[in-house]
């Protein structure tokens, strides 16, 4: 392999990956870049409305990346990370629904995609590092020489909620060059550099569902693949097992969920609980979603050792939720975690992630 | 060049003489495809040339079966496959594990409203010859006509199309050195098509649009220069992988196949991260074939040959051209080689031992 290995930086044609490149360029380090085709958004064309060529995947978005790459002058390529994608990510994510469960796709891709195979593929062409445009900083421990990871300096843009799987391992191999900056010091970077992705719209949560639309989604996969749906049809029951209704398909709901319960009330219903053995989807009121507890399972102990003692923390439960203070009990069948106050709609499915400060301290899926 | 600038259906003297220009090209092709130039049809290209053919045979001639093989390139199977859409059967005969049509499972497909066997000349990504001739002759026999897609092999094999009697032949000229976006299309004569394109009348109708005159010339200049290569090189290369790298399979080995293509197996390794690898390194060969994107797909020609999903990505394709030397051959077995190792210590499946 050449001497001066290069760093593989993961090129998505947004304004955030595409400002990573040209910041390692900038300063002279030598980069490859790369873009992982994940999904095909030509499938399920059903779901096609005119946002199709917005989305994450789309040719406009290799053309955005590539485009980039040329005026930045580095080595660019497309790798076909498809099967992988719908194998790791997307047929899990269908599976969680039906389960009852709100899984977090970006969680699972950046567990077993872009900080997995795709290091890998990157080490294989002779980069041994590979840079992101996330917003989260990585530190090592003086003394433990453990690798820490840290929320963004940018808090509304921190991504660390979806990075607490990363292994020390992975986290030796990655940089994060935006860690230390905000979304608005990008962006004046990006024009700066002359970037043709300057004033790109930032990409939308789920990058292979169209309009957030999930449910219409697993609708149209379904019947790409010929499964029949009537398997996920039950009733709307509230919290005293009352039949209110019906519904067809669990994976209609969330918890906490308000909109779409066509069941008529003068107070507001919510989701409170789906259950896939019954089918049921269990509603209530608002104050019957406060839970103080939860247990959150395969725990990913990042910048700390697994505490051999209880500890205080702060505690997300979802990605725009604002962390509150618990206290962690680890046990041989996970995470034990008790709130000071109860927090609204905990969602199997969802993470729940440890922060002491902008420490990332672990994290789990919430059972 | 820039005296033939003109448009060659004008009356004028300089459209006249672009025509001449053009005509002179057509008559410089059609010499060295063994043809005259009337029935050479210049087109945009080796695709647009095997549509023109395949469409246009199969439309004059509705509700026929058309025969072609599994390993034919998207230009003749995506208008098939659009035929098939169209009410037409289409039956795709497989090949042998070295990426050879056996003539006889075409003369097997056979049925008696069959018009037209669509059969490749070489394959452009293993490089294998197929029996053409023999295939010519099991077609005629039964009145059947035979397109053949020529685009991997003019150029790089001889080809006389009037000893071979085929009826249809396509040709792409920038596979021989000329210009992208210009082919040709031989018409033999008699055979009637269907235009699928609709505006004037040039090129017999069947490719109607101002013809482009420079890429003419250049096409047919192309193929003067063009010189059989010679298979030392590429013998040379493969003798050398044999060597260096443990496992490797060279797919097609055991079939006649044109001489400047190998295509290699390296169990164990993403050929996607190979040919990355070795581009960084400056060595470009391919992998797969690229979609629109730019990202691989699996070849639908190695699992033709019956390689796994896994082993078909594992692939890599080396082409060699006119200018490569000795030198070249080496340095590029030295780098796979280093290249294979590397990947294969990354690769969790791929354990020396087995």
């Amino acid at each position: 392999m050449p001497d001066n290995k290069p760093i593989a930086v993961a090129m998505s044609g947004g304004v955030d990956s595409s400002a990573v490149a040209g910041l390692m360029k900038e300063q002279g380090i030598p980069i490859v870049g790369l873009t992982m085709q994940l999904w095909n958004q030509r499938r399920l064309p059903e779901l096609a409305g005119e946002s199709a060529t917005g989305r994450c995947c789309s040719l406009d978005d290799v053309y955005d990346a590539r485009h980039v790459a040329q005026h930045l002058g580095i080595p660019y390529y497309v790798v076909n990370f498809e099967e992988r994608f719908e194998e790791q990510v997307v047929k899990p994510f269908v599976d969680e629904y039906l389960a009852g469960r709100t899984p977090i796709p970006c969680t699972l891709c950046n567990n077993f995609i872009k900080f997995d195979q795709f290091l890998e593929l990157a080490a294989g062409v002779g980069a041994e590092r590979v840079a992101t445009g996330h917003y989260a900083r990585i530190s090592q421990d003086e003394i433990t020489g453990r690798w820490q990871l840290r929320r963004g300096r940018d808090e509304g843009k921190d991504q660390t909620y979806f990075l607490f799987g990363l292994t020390q391992h992975q986290l030796s191999k990655t940089l994060f060059p935006l860690g230390h900056l905000t979304k608005p010091e990008v962006r004046g970077l990006a024009r700066q550099m002359g970037l043709p992705v300057a004033d790109k719209n930032d990409s939308q949560e789920i990058c292979f569902v169209p309009n957030g639309d999930y449910a219409a989604f697993i609708d149209a996969y379904f019947r790409e693949r010929g499964i029949d749906r009537q398997q996920t049809h039950g009733e709307i029951v509230d919290t005293e097992g009352r039949v209110l209704g019906e519904h067809d398909g669990v994976h209609h709901f969330t918890v906490g969920q308000r909109k779409g319960i066509r069941v008529a009330r003068s107070e507001p219903l919510y989701v409170i609980e789906t259950q896939p053995s019954t089918q049921r989807v269990v509603v209530g009121h608002n104050t019957d979603l406060l839970r103080a507890t939860l247990t959150a399972r395969d725990v990913n102990w990042v910048s700390i050792a697994q505490p051999p003692q209880p500890i205080r923390a702060s505690v997300k439960i979802r990605n725009k939720h604002a962390a509150a203070a618990a206290t962690l009990t680890a046990t041989n069948d996970g995470v034990h975690v008790r709130f000071d106050e109860p927090q609204r709609a905990i969602t199997p499915g969802q993470a729940a992630v440890f922060y002491e400060g902008d420490l990332v301290l672990g994290g789990g899926w919430i059972e | 060049m820039q005296e033939a600038s003109a448009n060659p259906s004008s009356i004028h003297q300089a459209g006249q003489h672009a025509r001449h220009v053009l005509e002179t090209a057509r008559r410089r092709t059609a010499a060295w495809l063994g043809c005259e130039a009337k029935e050479i049809v210049f087109t945009g290209g080796g695709t647009e040339a095997s549509n023109i053919a395949i469409l246009g045979f199969a439309r004059q001639r509705p509700g026929t079966h058309i025969v072609t093989t599994a390993i034919e390139h998207p230009a003749v199977l995506n208008p098939c496959a659009q035929l098939e859409k169209e009410g037409f059967a289409v039956t795709y005969v497989g090949v042998s594990r070295d990426g050879v049509v056996d003539p006889d499972d075409i003369r097997r497909a056979l049925r008696p409203n069959t018009a037209l066997v669509s059969l490749m000349h070489a394959n452009n990504e293993i490089g294998t010859l197929q029996p053409i001739a023999d295939v010519i002759t099991i077609a005629h026999e039964v009145g059947v006509a035979v397109h053949c897609d020529g685009v991997q092999a003019a150029g790089k094999v001889p080809v006389n199309l009037r000893a071979l009697g085929v009826d249809l032949y396509n040709i792409s000229a920038h596979k021989f050195y000329g210009p992208k976006g210009c082919g040709a299309l031989f018409v033999r004569k008699g055979t009637v098509l269907k235009s699928v394109l609709y505006g004037g009348r040039h090129e017999h109708g069947l490719r109607p649009g101002t013809e482009n005159v420079a890429a003419a010339a250049g096409l047919a200049k192309a193929a003067e220069l063009a010189t059989a290569t010679d298979p030392a090189l590429r013998d040379r290369f493969e003798q050398q992988m044999l060597a260096l790298v443990p496992d490797v399979i060279i797919n097609g080995a055991g079939a006649p196949r044109l001489p400047n293509t190998s295509n290699l197996c390296f169990p164990g390794i993403e050929g996607e991260a190979m040919v990355i690898a070795l581009d960084l390194r400056g060595f470009a060969v391919s992998s797969g074939s690229a979609c629109s994107s730019g990202a691989v797909e699996p070849s639908h020609v190695l699992m033709a040959i019956g390689l796994s999903r896994k082993d078909a990505k594992s692939s890599i394709r080396i082409s060699l051209g006119a200018s490569n030397t000795e030198a070249d051959v080496d340095a590029l077995a030295e780098a796979l080689s280093e290249c294979a190792s590397h990947l294969r210590k990354l690769s969790p499946e791929y354990s020396h031992a087995g």
